[in-house]
């Protein structure tokens, strides 16, 4: 029994393990009180992103409202698919094409953070690198063979594996070590850091846009319950004195 | 005025009656510990889960079409719409949580043997259809882990030899899992399931009541008439049907002693609850499935599919079976085991108190290997990791059998005359 | 069981205490079952301001709208039409409009922002069926009188102002509901003028 004991607990690490990613993931450090974190994510998104990527199950005015932005102010700088405010995010693009041109469905991403998790988001944003056997000239270390372009690199530059050599086992191998930009982007490499943390914050926000007021409902509920819960143990208490 | 309606409602109906016999003179043991709660807690769980799935169901469609929009209809378009969700999504998993602790009681006390063998069986009913409610349900929001987890469970149907693949295809409706499928699961759902599991339920208190409660002493608070000397009675009133046939000692009126003591309960128990509500809702992807907000899609199967967490007990259990239709007997023989716990265990001491360490031991084995297998079943099935559900499955099963082969002549110690509370 | 003496007080207050707290719970809990029977924001998104185009309506003409679901027209009236709701208030019910059928700004003779243009929901306010527009040939319907409504389930009468007649089922006026002119070729309707 005991023998049986330590096997499972030497076990259960290698089982969860097993079961990892093999690109270890960046934190993404998603603050959603950080409203301007949000609306660059959103702007982000809506440029880069949509013309491909619906949010369908999210609407624009509710985006404008959570994030803090005058309806007309959206309406101007985040529309452009010719949608109505209070219309679901949607774009124009036939998914039948759209299959043909990529190989496969193009997902909608209102929910993607909550599939994924937002550390795969922000890591994947940022593991794009060159490799011309793709169809698109590049590749994905996080999502291999993935069937998009790289749309970001007019920010990012075009981004390329990085090895090291290291010592191991005696022989020299080179090891993959991240991923570097050849600078050409419009943004420094920090600069596209926190543009793809903001992206993920906003995505992680599509995902569960009650997410604040649901914690701040929490709270309240946690509240209550501490004073029912003394009560009814008073109330219990003093009842049971009958009993003694 | 108040007296003057309830005399006029108890001329045409029981109604203070009812109130007397199952509440505010009903004998309960008055040594219950914590244990006893989940009954209750059981009790609450399934109205909110009637209240919270009626309100789904206005804003829910059930079409293939429709379904997995509908439920992000729910989570962003309707005011609290989220909040029903999340109460109706936790609640399946509250369900599970409070059933097996509870059964996990009758277990430890002996609930289950002679004279409660039928609240016993109504209880395994209840269990069967709670797990057919909940496997159906599970299909509505039509997600990812919705459409290949019924793939997968009723797959288990085609092991059965000859009308197998007819079988599955007369469930499905269809070639595939589709709309057809997602209907009646639907109507089963929420009409035909909730009703047989209201009738069990009210079966179940009936038989309860009808017996009495067991307790964590195990033994009878109820003594032939007239054995007990007047002042060793308890000071409160009981209903004569109670009295008149029986000496009830060491108990108290359920209502209010134990109501209040439940009401307690549940307030500890809200807090977790509403922990997993509020602050938790996937409960790290064990309540609410990652891939499970990806809509259904016929043509990809996730990487990795898994039961929901109150099934994979079972699942590891039929995974450990190399061959497809032994594995399902299994599965299925591993519920109709603990079905015949009251024929099985042939002992007469109730319980774990005063049984012998073997029996400690057995029960403990069997707890351990109920909740390793159900952690196995929510891993990928690794050759290690087989060869651990299968271990696990054979200290499952071994805990019936020895059970059978000990009990008869069990080293017990003596069971005192009456409860041992203070 | 000794029968050490209760604390009736303590005993009542924390069992008040303790229903109070617990009622207060369930009223709580009862609130998100009640408010998800409110319009929902597709709902409401759909019921959303609409704008109606009048740069091409004929004088005489009706454009109808759907605001909400319900029918909106917006009536262009002649010079004619403007002239003949003068002469007719003897036989109407609620000439003033003194009923809370408008908003304050459409509360006149012509129940409407600019004379020339009337906006109403086209309703009749009898049983919700939608008037007939009679441009000519209201005569048939009231002696005397070219244009108007005329409601063919039960026979209700309104003139050009939407404003009832005397001796029909309708009890009111039709309902103007809240507009303004964004310029001079639209109306939003569903919103008063300085509401966000």
């Amino acid at each position: 029994m005991k023998k049986l004991l330590i096997a499972l607990v030497t076990l259960v690490p290698s089982l969860v393990f097993a079961a990892g990613p093999e690109v270890p993931l960046d934190k993404a450090e998603v603050d959603l009180h950080d409203k301007a974190s949000l609306q660059r994510g959103a702007q982000l998104y809506m440029n880069y992103c949509l013309g491909c990527h619906q949010l369908q199950y999210h609407r624009y005015n509710r985006t404008f409202e959570d994030l803090g932005i005058p309806q007309e102010l959206g309406e101007e700088n985040l529309q452009f698919t010719g949608n109505k405010a209070g219309d679901r995010i949607t774009n124009n693009m036939n998914p039948e094409s759209a299959a043909n041109w990529f190989g496969t469905a193009v997902p909608d991403l209102t929910n993607v953070a909550r599939v994924r998790g937002a550390d795969w988001i922000y890591t994947y944003l940022r593991s794009f690198y060159k490799d011309d056997s793709r169809p698109f000239g590049v590749n994905n270390a996080v999502f291999p063979n993935v069937g998009m372009p790289h749309v970001l690199q007019e920010l990012q530059g075009l981004p390329e594996k990085t090895y090291e050599e290291r010592l191991i086992d005696g022989e020299m191998e080179d090891v993959y070590v991240g991923i570097e930009t050849d600078g050409s982007g419009r943004l420094s490499e920090s600069e596209y850091d926190q543009a793809m943390l903001d992206l993920t914050a906003f995505l992680v926000y599509t995902g569960e846009p009650m997410l604040l007021e649901q914690r701040r409902i929490g709270w309240f509920v946690f509240g209550f319950l501490l004073v029912f819960t003394i009560l009814a143990w008073l109330l219990k208490k003093e009842f049971w004195k009958d009993l003694k | 005025m108040f007296k003057r309606f309830v005399e006029w409602m108890d001329a045409r109906i029981p109604m203070t009656k009812t109130w007397n016999i199952h509440l505010a003179q009903y004998p309960a043991p008055k040594n219950f510990n914590m244990w006893y709660v989940f009954g209750f807690l059981a009790t609450i769980v399934l109205i909110n889960q009637i209240l919270t799935g009626v309100w789904l169901t206005m804003n829910y469609v059930p079409s293939a079409e429709g379904a997995f929009a509908s439920v992000e209809y729910i989570m962003r378009d309707v005011e609290y719409g989220w909040l029903l969700r999340y109460m109706h999504s936790t609640g399946a998993s509250a369900f599970f949580v409070v059933v097996y602790l509870h059964m996990f009681r009758g277990m430890m006390y002996g609930s289950y043997q002679k004279p409660r063998e039928l609240i016993w069986l109504f209880g395994m009913f209840i269990f069967l259809v709670l797990m057919a409610e909940a496997f159906m349900g599970y299909l509505l929001p039509w997600g990812q882990m919705s459409y290949w987890g019924a793939q997968v469970i009723i797959s288990l149907f085609g092991a059965i030899p000859v009308i197998g693949d007819d079988l599955t295809l007369w469930i499905r409706g269809d070639y595939v899992i589709s709309g057809a499928t997602l209907n009646r699961f639907f109507a089963l759902h929420v009409i035909a399931l909730p009703l047989v599991l209201v009738i069990l339920v009210f079966l179940h208190i009936v038989a309860l009541h009808e017996v009495g409660s067991n307790n964590p002493d195990g033994i009878d608070t109820k003594k032939p008439k007239g054995s007990v000397p007047d002042e060793e009675k308890p000071k409160f009133k009981f209903h004569e049907r109670f009295t008149n046939k029986k000496d009830i000692v060491d108990s108290i009126p359920f209502f209010p002693y134990y109501i209040i003591k439940d009401l307690f309960g549940f307030g500890v128990f809200l807090f977790l609850f509403c922990y997993v509500i509020f602050f938790n809702p996937e409960m790290g992807g064990f309540f609410l499935e990652p891939p499970n907000f990806e809509p259904a899609n016929p043509l990809k199967t996730p990487e990795h599919i898994a039961p929901v967490w109150y099934f994979t007990p079972f699942y590891a259990i039929l995974r450990a079976v190399p061959d497809k239709l032994f594995g399902v007997i299994l599965m299925f023989a591993a519920i109709v085991f603990l079905a015949l716990l009251p024929w099985l265990d042939r002992g007469r001491v109730r319980s774990i108190r005063y049984r012998s360490l073997l029996h400690k031991l057995n029960l403990g084995v069997f707890a351990i290997s109920f909740v390793v297998l159900g952690y196995l079943g929510t891993q990928p099935a690794t050759p290690v990791a087989t060869i651990f559900a299968q271990i696990f499955t054979f200290l499952y099963f071994a805990f019936f059998g020895l059970l059978w082969f000990y009990s008869k002549r069990e080293k017990t110690k003596p069971v005192p005359e009456r409860v041992t509370s203070k | 069981m000794s029968n050490a003496p209760v604390d009736k007080g303590r005993r009542r207050f924390l069992t008040v205490a303790t229903s109070v707290v617990g009622g207060a719970g369930a009223v709580a809990v009862a609130v998100p079952f009640i408010a998800s029977w409110n319009p929902s924001a597709k709902a409401k998104n759909a019921g959303a301001p609409v704008e109606v185009n009048i740069r091409k309506a004929e004088p005489g003409q009706l454009v109808r709208v759907k605001w909400r679901g319900k029918p909106v027209w917006v009536v262009r009236r002649t010079p004619d039409m403007l002239e003949e709701l003068g002469d007719i208030e003897d036989k109407l019910r609620d000439p003033n409009s003194q009923e809370p059928q408008q908003p304050p700004y459409a509360a006149n003779q012509y129940r409407s922002i600019k004379e020339e243009f009337f906006v109403a929901v086209g309703i009749c306010t009898h049983l919700g069926c939608s008037p007939s527009y009679l441009a000519s040939g209201m005569g048939e319907h009231v002696e005397g009188v070219e244009s108007g409504f005329f409601c063919p389930c039960h026979g209700s009468k309104f003139d050009v102002a939407g404003r009832v007649f005397q001796g029909v089922p309708a009890p009111l006026n039709l309902v103007v509901p809240p507009h303004y002119f964004i310029d001079d070729n639209t109306i939003l309707v569903g919103e008063d003028k300085g509401q966000a």
